[in-house]
């Protein structure tokens, strides 16, 4: 089950935050920068999981930008890894070209290198 | 009028939308918080206006705003007039809105029922839509309740994207008001045949879900799923499947069976790791349901191995994380198939990764032997020294307590070593862990009595430098390790050698500092110690130093009679008494010291579990004769009184009832008649048995 999804910079500001449990406003605050902290203390040689409190992390930076999914035991690591990188292929498909009107709405402009196919990419 | 509208329309030009908002809370990086206040002020006279497209432009501010951290509860209602737009872009913005802030603790929600019900049955396909996204992030049992019906007809929707998005949000339904279930389910089986691919995946989702929650139900559904498996293509959708056999085969076994061989080969096939190792995953859950041992399947578990060592082996730290978390979930069921990769597990322990040395060390307990655990600890203790102020660092000490005290210290064979750890362990500061080091620093000695006089001797030196550990108070921290030290001291303390200097170790003034029970345990012990000090003194004719210790003794008792702690005062009171007394008979020069050894004679051995069984019962003991006489059955209705007057009576009542003949029943009845003949105030009424209970 996935409990959150957020798109955070490298200052730790939250560009985007889906919360698809109720979280109280001021918790929700609290969790993201713990979240974040964990996330920015990490390494590039680092697995993208983490084990937070009962739940896990997965994370993935592009650029700037690090998108942070929050599961928990019962979904598959490696699913939700390519799932956030599926979510990030539509939004450079959908907002590439639309670059100046929409650069807000999805955040910082962010330097996303296009891939040209979907990846179900061997490692 | 028209100055108004002017007015009105030159105010709008210079309002911001989200863009406007966004640049300006960059920009205002110092006083942001001021910033925004203003904002919200403007917002809130934004929100008075009439224009539904000011309305809008505000809630999505609002939005944004609330992603950042403020609460606008408050514009609910307002965001409910924007859901209501007829403009699909307004409604849009008022959904989303919707779905990020409402939640079942909000009163309003009960306004939206009938403006969704007019979008769902709106002509316009997106409409439904938004309609269908933003409801599933709110919806509450009433909502669900009053709406299932809706969601259900739009199941059978000629457009797919709206089949998708019901057939998704009715799993939100069935949580919300589990009796949907039973009508919508026919219609939900029918859409995991669906033509439309994405209509078929979300059914696929959702029956996975579900199954998970009740595995009995969906029993049935397994042909349909293993033939979408066996066809389908698409990767999401078989982990899906694939987990979902995860968990029914635990219910069927020939399920299991059937499994294995589609597993495999997709195992053998596929390149995509998510799904490799959802599918080992799967096979590991299905061997553990079958784990009957058939030859073929040791084939399978080798085969999972190998994948996971390949996986282990990867540069990739994502990959390397996953085959250590299956590998472990292997460990369980089949501990040797895995002892053989111990050389890749043990270089994983060095990894700069924390998640991946966590989850090495959660193998290691399945991988030590005789040799190599001594090997092990020493790196696991230089991993402690570098880890320091971690969480990392808890985890390590409890894990290398459980590897060295598995299976009854099976693997230990120099019990002196591991007393040097445990000493070792208690220079950690800050963890909350003391109590396991100390529960084993107490089981180990009291087990193995060869090595006690050593562990006395570091018992006796932690006692001495317990200023150092006792400056960490706090609740299971190091300082339960002094518990331990002093209960070791006392109890074995004719291996002491310095007895009177481990006592004076226990008499300082800061070891009233301690947590109460410890200081009890101090006190308790420092008896024993006494008791043997005092012994030895005797036994060597030493009268004056008998009585120096004594003197010592009442000197310093005191303070801990002053102490907070009840049981510590309470000890603490008893025994100064019995030494002042001591300290009587001692000038009286009567030799008090084999009394005194008395008082603490006999040993305390560990008792097995089991030993209860084997004491043979003495003969002519009935143990299931009963004691007394076996309550009768009234007095068995124990029901709970439900007012005191009700209970006294009726336990008044059943104390008469037993035991009653013929006899009695007639002498009680003539002197009740007596009574009642006597009685000026009793009134004759009709013979009706005097009901008992007075409960109103």
């Amino acid at each position: 089950m996935i409990k959150f999804f957020l798109m955070v910079n490298k200052q730790g500001q939250t560009r985007l935050s889906r919360y698809y449990e109720h979280v109280e406003i001021h918790k929700r605050t609290m969790l993201e920068a713990e979240v974040i902290k964990n996330c920015l203390s990490r390494s590039k040689e680092q697995c993208s999981f983490i084990e937070y409190k009962d739940f896990k992390l997965v994370y993935r930076q592009y650029a700037a930008l690090f998108i942070v999914v929050g599961i928990n035991e019962t979904e598959n690591e490696m699913a939700v890894y390519e799932l956030i990188h599926n979510f990030v292929e539509v939004l450079d498909r959908y907002f590439s070209r639309v670059i100046s009107s929409n650069g807000a709405r999805s955040g910082e402009s962010t330097n996303v290198p296009s891939h040209s196919e979907q990846g179900w990419t061997k490692y | 009028m028209a100055l108004k509208m002017v007015k009105g329309s030159i105010d709008r030009m210079f309002d911001k939308n989200l863009q406007d908002l966004v640049r300006g809370i960059r920009n205002h990086k110092e006083d942001e918080a001021k910033y925004i206040s203003q904002c919200i002020d403007e917002i809130k006279q934004e929100l008075k206006q009439d224009n539904i497209a000011v309305k809008a432009n505000a809630v999505c501010k609002l939005t944004y705003l609330q992603m950042l951290g403020y609460d606008i509860s408050w514009a609910a209602f307002n965001i409910i007039e924007v859901m209501s737009a007829s403009k699909f872009t307004f409604k849009r913005i008022g959904y989303l809105a919707a779905s990020q802030c409402f939640h079942e603790g909000t009163d309003v929600i009960m306004l939206t029922t009938n403006q969704i019900r007019k979008d769902l049955s709106s002509p316009n396909q997106y409409d439904t839509g938004v309609a269908l996204t933003g409801l599933s992030c709110f919806v509450t049992p009433d909502l669900a309740r009053d709406l299932a019906n809706d969601i259900m007809t739009l199941m059978s929707h000629t457009k797919p994207y709206i089949r998708k998005k019901a057939v998704l949000i009715m799993y939100k339904v069935f949580l919300k008001y589990p009796e949907s279930l039973r009508p919508a389910f026919p219609r939900l089986k029918e859409k995991l045949e669906d033509p439309d691919p994405g209509v078929q995946s979300a059914a696929v989702n959702v029956i996975c879900e579900l199954a998970r929650r009740n595995p009995k139900n969906y029993l049935s559904l397994a042909p349909l799923f293993f033939k979408l498996m066996t066809s389908s293509t698409n990767n999401w959708v078989l982990i899906k499947i694939i987990k979902l056999f995860g968990a029914l085969t635990p219910l069927e076994p020939r399920l299991g069976k059937k499994l294995i061989e589609p597993l495999t080969n997709l195992i053998h096939s596929t390149s995509a790791m998510s799904l490799l190792y959802e599918c080992v995953n799967t096979v590991i859950a299905v061997l553990i349901s079958l784990s009957s041992g058939m030859p073929n399947h040791s084939a399978s578990i080798q085969l999972c191995v190998q994948k996971l060592r390949i996986l282990i082996e990867d540069s990739d730290q994502n990959l390397k994380y996953l085959g250590l978390l299956a590998m472990s979930k292997i460990l369980k069921t089949h501990p040797k198939s895995v002892q053989s990769h111990k050389d890749l597990i043990l270089q994983c322990l060095d990894d700069k990764d924390e998640s991946i040395r966590l989850r090495a060390l959660d193998l290691l307990y399945g991988m030590v032997s005789k040799k190599n655990l001594m090997e092990i600890v020493k790196k696991l203790m230089i991993h402690v020294d570098k880890a320091e102020g971690t969480t990392y660092r808890d985890e390590l000490l409890t894990k290398i307590i459980d590897i060295c005290s598995q299976s009854n210290y099976q693997y230990i064979t120099n019990f002196e070593w591991y007393i040097s750890i445990l000493v070792e362990l208690t220079r950690l500061e800050g963890t909350r862990h003391g109590h396991l080091i100390a529960a084993q620093m107490l089981d180990v000695a009291i087990r193995v009595k060869a090595i006690r006089k050593f562990a006395v001797s570091q018992m006796a030196m932690l006692l001495d430098n317990a200023h150092l550990i006792a400056s960490n108070t706090q609740r299971n921290g190091i300082c339960e390790v002094l518990y331990a030290a002093a209960w070791i001291c006392g109890e074995f303390s004719e291996h002491l050698e310095e007895s009177n200097q481990t006592l004076e170790a226990m008499l300082r003034p800061k070891v009233t500092t301690l947590p109460g029970h410890i200081q009890a345990v101090y006190v308790q012990n420092m008896v024993k110690l006494y008791a043997s000090i005092l012994q030895q003194k005797e036994q060597a004719g030493e009268k004056e130093a008998a009585q120096e210790i004594t003197q010592l003794m009442i000197d310093r008792l005191p303070q801990f009679v002053q102490s907070a702690d009840l049981e510590v005062q309470e000890r603490a009171s008893c025994i100064l008494q019995l030494i002042k007394y001591i300290q009587k008979l001692q000038i009286k020069e009567v030799p008090v010291a084999e009394e005194v050894i008395a008082l603490f004679a006999g040993e305390l051995n560990p008792v097995a579990p089991k030993a209860q069984k084997k004491v043979p019962v003495p003969e002519g003991l009935d143990l299931d004769a009963w004691i007394n006489e076996p309550p009768s059955d009234s007095e068995s209705e124990d029901e709970k009184p439900k007012t005191i007057f009700h209970d006294e009576e009726q336990r008044h009542s059943r104390n008469r009832q037993p035991e009653i003949d013929e006899e009695e029943l007639a002498r009680r009845r003539e002197v009740r008649k007596q009574e009642q003949a006597n009685n000026p105030f009793y009134i004759k009424s009709s013979p009706s048995p005097q009901k008992v209970s007075l409960a109103c």
